[in-house]
């Protein structure tokens, strides 16, 4: 689709095409944006149309997560505690885009420091479903798949800590991908758990994902983890024949959705037909995955969002007679939603003398056994499939006040954050109106074959043609 | 168990007030989820290193050379209080 | 003081490196604007990531070295986890398990005279917070105002096993680490905030409390003595010693108590996971063969090759800038002589003006050593031309001999001198000849009266004394 695009707007349409899509933000009641670069977004596209430039995203415009760091643009997390935050500098993955070319128009809404599968504990309001606006967008990047989805962006970037790419692009029915930890630079992207984030790019397509991937992965001095980047689209638009797809038994059954199960089932059999193979396989620490995950994700949250303090940037308004420990303490107590401040206390409890052993250590155990299945699995097949998420999108407001449940929508998505290995999710069926997403994993590293299979797949189905009808 | 104390003594090193009323509410919640992570008690770990990172890198090191620094204004210019080129920090004590 | 047990932690920056420990921010921020030394990195803005400098690593290895510590195979880093407004991410990176280096130890001259072994337990590195700066005292200012241009200076710190006994063992201790560290070119002492020492001081059989941050060494002695004096009135009156941190006022030259809460120093340590494990066992054998020759190697050399009693040996090994300033004089003039020049009169003269070696010439020395090997100055005339030239009065030493007529009086005319002096004292030969030792000194002086005090004195009794017997 970008490709198209591309070719479009090389005909001197980029002011007009991205007006157009303010103004569709404008009336849009899906609250996906926070913050829009207006002016300076068409300024750009002014100039591009005077002289087109040559690079891979040249004149197409793109959306960002609130916690990547934008030069110039405010960088909030969704969070009051970071209001009015403009970074002096730009993420590595934003430079690397602006030097193809791309235009960026704006930050897009999110889960609170992306801590949530909803994008209801934003502190501006939770984004909106697309295909029903009275259910959730998936999270935490919400807001970069819900206007992609909902064709106010072409498309985004998000990033995933224990899912939050790949559930929304299967709530919203659109491609996303959490590449192989290292990958893609962290260098600007706002912490919530380190040792578990990647960002990635969220499309209508799998070559769109290939295209943004070849631009933002590689190896970026600043990000002590980075790793040299593989080749996205030259093998993109081979065949399956002979790929070993497994099945993981401990994917499928009690607290799937029936219709979920359905689908992703019928997506095998296509790739079967295109000549791939599949057997079961198992993961058997499956289970514990989702304690390990937040365990370890809110130990890192403790740590990673201890530098919030009003000190250097935003939320201080209160009177200054107090010492700073305290003045601190009621900072953080007032520009800390609730789903963080309970995250950031646990962490710091798992972190705590007496119990770091029992919590993070034992945890951090659990996570090599996690991987280890990932690895033993990858000896005998190529890829791994499952649904994306174990039920189709939420209801706003269902599941926010028991946190566990919303936690359980995880079970899925974590696993391959504590692996550390490549997944995406693309559109593979409906419940309903409601999308429905196919997970396919690879080892580390293998995102070129992931996105192979995520291509031979979507080029033999329609789902990655039906748009939602957004009033 | 987590008790009322506990949480307490967690919120001061968390630097995050809670209110009084709040406390007995994440009493009970830190306990519903503690007794969940609960679950990672089954797994025999023995024997089994812990992963701090999943990437293998060694040795990653950036050489000592002197690189231009943000000015004074772009260091403070998120500042929320400031004085003379210094960030304002409420008093020590 | 064999009832005093004192440890010490010394926080050492590593200020002859170029850029910081996890940016490349210049490490010259002395004398600078506040906040112009930093970025995003070191400013701990969200979305930064930290770069570890390699020749860092290198200097804490040599330091290791030069302290008799294994450097151990493999080690990493570690977040020190607590608040206070100059720590912007509210965690350190730090050290913790896997140090760089352990199991050292330093020898020093005792209280007693001794030689003593002080154990060092580790050297391992992390990164300098900011610098705070109280609008008044800490225990009373209404507000602080924080600079973090030495945010994130590499420092390394070394910890002493409680091994010293009294408060100028502490400074013996400091002064000798502090010559070998200067010796290995990777540390400039003068520069202010290069040693901060953090002491743990306890009487036997009482807790334990901490001073921390103390700037200097004259500090570290006062403050050390301050505490002896608090806990031994304390235990006087039966009150048990807090365990708590306590901070040295400077100018009022007491400790005051900051942090009162006991045991909630839980630093809730875990590995950094944005720095990987770094091995540097192969570096060892490279880095030990750089080593420069160290004060006690040194030393011994001295008194061997240049036939110097120990104390003058030690005296001119103290500094690194000394020795070498010793060596080019000795090179070219009598090393014995040249050594009782330097280590007692020189640096008398200098630390009296608090002045650095550098202030003297060394072929200046040659040519006053020159000059009192052939006689031709007297040793008060020596000493006349060092004064002269550190106050900046005269040009080299012979222009000074010439304009102040420092010139020795020739034998002649002082052989000339003692005949007349003896000739005249009639009186005094006689109360010489009766028994009276001291009546020399009257013909000594009348004789100096006659050179105008261009004579050597000694050389004027011993002539006195032999003229006077043979009449």
């Amino acid at each position: 689709m970008l490709t198209e695009l591309k070719a479009r707007l090389r005909a001197g349409t980029a002011e007009e095409y991205l007006c157009r899509l303010f103004e569709k933000i404008e009336k849009s009641s899906l609250n996906a944006f926070t913050t829009l670069a207006r002016e300076t977004a068409i300024e750009q596209a002014r100039q591009f149309d005077k002289n087109p430039g040559q690079g891979l995203m040249a004149g197409v415009p793109i959306a960002i997560k609130e916690c990547i760091s934008t030069k110039g643009i405010e960088t909030n997390c969704s969070s009051r505690i970071l209001q009015g935050y403009v970074p002096p500098y730009d993420a590595h993955v934003v430079e690397r885009l602006k030097a193809e070319g791309a235009i960026i128009m704006g930050k897009t809404n999110m889960d609170e420091f992306a801590m949530g599968s909803s994008t209801e504990t934003s502190a501006f309001g939770p984004t909106k479903n697309p295909w029903d606006q009275t259910c959730v967008p998936g999270g935490s990047s919400g807001g970069s798949a819900a206007c992609v989805a909902g064709g106010e962006a072409p498309c985004a970037l998000g990033s995933d800590t224990g899912g939050s790419v790949r559930c929304p692009a299967s709530f919203c029915g659109i491609v996303g991908l959490k590449p192989t930890y290292g990958l893609v630079s962290r260098f600007g992207l706002v912490a919530y758990a380190n040792s578990l984030e990647q960002i990635g790019p969220l499309t209508h397509t799998v070559e769109d994902t290939a295209l943004l991937m070849e631009i933002i992965a590689g190896h970026d001095w600043r990000d002590t983890t980075s790793a040299e980047k593989g080749s996205y689209l030259a093998g993109l638009k081979g065949d399956v024949r002979g790929l070993k797809i497994g099945i993981p038994k401990e994917y499928f059954g009690e607290g799937v959705n029936k219709e979920v199960e359905k689908a992703v089932w019928d997506a095998v059999y296509v790739l079967e037909n295109l000549g791939a193979k599949w057997q079961e396989v198992s993961l058997p620490h499956t289970r514990y995955a989702l304690a390990a995950y937040y365990v370890i994700a809110m130990s890192e949250a403790s740590s990673n969002l201890a530098r919030f303090d009003g000190l250097r940037y935003g939320l201080r308004q209160l009177g200054e007679d107090k010492d700073w420990h305290t003045t601190f303490s009621e900072i953080r107590a007032k520009g800390f939603g609730p789903e963080v401040k309970k995250r950031i206390l646990l962490g710091t409890y798992a972190l705590s003398a007496g119990y770091y052993g029992r919590y993070y250590l034992k945890a951090l155990k659990v996570r090599t056994l996690i991987k280890e299945d990932f690895q033993r699995a990858f000896k005998d097949v190529d890829l791994l499939a499952s649904p994306t998420m174990p039920i189709p999108a939420f209801k706003i407001g269902e599941r926010i006040n028991d946190p566990l449940s919303l936690y359980m929508a995880d079970v899925f998505t974590v696993p391959i954050n504590l692996a550390g290995v490549p997944a995406v999710s693309v559109p593979c069926g409906f419940a309903g109106r409601l999308p429905i997403g196919l997970q396919l994993m690879g080892p580390h590293f293998g995102e070129a074959t992931v996105l192979r299979a995520a291509h031979a797949f979507e080029a033999a189905t329609p789902f990655h043609e039906r748009t939602p009808e957004v009033v | 168990m987590i008790t009322k104390e506990d949480v307490e003594h967690i919120s001061w090193l968390a630097s995050i007030k809670i209110e009084d009323e709040e406390k007995d509410e994440f009493v009970e919640q830190f306990n519903s989820i503690l007794e969940y992570f609960h679950q990672l008690d089954e797994v025999d770990t023995d024997g089994v290193e812990p992963t701090y990172r999943v990437v293998d890198l060694a040795n990653i090191f950036r050489e000592d050379v002197a690189s231009k620094s943000l000015t004074q204004e772009e260091a403070l210019k998120n500042a929320p209080r400031r004085e003379n080129g210094y960030f304002k920090s409420p008093r020590i004590v | 003081m064999d009832d005093v047990i004192i440890g010490l932690e010394i926080h050492l920056q590593l200020n002859c490196l170029q850029s910081k420990m996890f940016c490349g921010c210049s490490t010259a921020y002395q004398n600078s604007e506040p906040n112009t030394h930093t970025c995003p990195v070191c400013l701990g803005l969200p979305g930064s990531l930290p770069v570890l400098n390699r020749k860092a690593v290198e200097c804490g290895i040599k330091v290791g070295l030069a302290l008799n510590c294994t450097i151990e195979e493999e080690t990493l880093f570690y977040r020190k986890n607590y608040y206070y407004p100059d720590l912007p991410k509210g965690f350190q990176i730090s050290q913790y398990d896997f140090p760089l280096a352990t199991r050292g130890h330093i020898m020093i001259l005792g209280d007693d005279g001794a030689e003593r072994n002080i154990c060092i337990n580790r050297a391992h590195m992390e990164e300098d917070p900011g610098r705070l700066v109280h609008a008044g005292t800490i225990d009373k200012a209404k507000y602080t105002m924080v600079d973090y241009n030495r945010c994130g200076m590499p420092l390394l710190e070394v910890v002493t096993e409680p091994d010293l006994c009294s408060p100028k063992e502490a400074r013996t201790f400091l002064d000798k680490l502090k010559s070998i560290l200067e010796y290995l070119d990777v540390f400039d002492g003068s520069l202010e905030g290069s040693m901060r020492v953090d002491a743990n001081i306890s009487l036997k059989g009482g807790d334990r409390s901490e001073v921390k941050n103390i700037s200097g060494f004259k500090g570290v002695e006062k403050a050390l003595s301050y505490e002896i004096t608090r806990q031994k009135n304390l235990q006087r009156r039966n009150i048990k010693v807090v365990q708590e941190t306590r901070h040295f006022d400077e100018l009022r030259n007491v400790t005051v108590s900051i942090r009162s809460k006991v045991g909630a120093h839980d630093y809730r340590y875990y590995p950094e996971s944005d720095l990987v494990t770094l091995h540097i066992a192969s570096w060892v054998p490279g880095i030990r063969a750089t080593l420069p020759e160290l004060p006690d190697t040194k030393r011994e050399r001295f008194v061997k090759q240049y036939a110097l009693a120990d104390d003058h040996a030690k005296s001119l090994t103290s500094e690194i800038k000394l020795a070498n300033f010793y060596e080019a004089v000795a090179a070219r003039a009598a090393p014995k002589l040249a050594a009782v020049w330097i280590a007692d009169v020189l640096k008398g003269e200098l630390n009296y003006r608090n002045l650095g070696i550098d202030e003297f010439r060394p072929d200046h020395m040659v040519d006053i050593v020159q000059m009192l090997e052939r006689s031709e100055i007297t040793e008060d005339g020596a000493v006349e031309i060092i004064r002269t030239i550190l106050d900046k009065k005269g040009g080299s030493p012979e222009e000074i001999v010439q304009s102040m007529g420092l010139g020795k009086a020739e034998d002649d005319a002082v052989q000339k001198a003692v005949r007349e002096a003896v000739a005249e004292s009639a009186a005094a030969v006689a109360d010489y000849k009766a028994g009276s030792e001291r009546a020399l000194n009257f013909i000594v002086g009348l004789v100096m009266k006659k050179t105008r005090g261009k004579a050597s004195p000694g050389e004027v009794h011993d002539l006195v004394k032999s003229e006077v017997e043979k009449s």
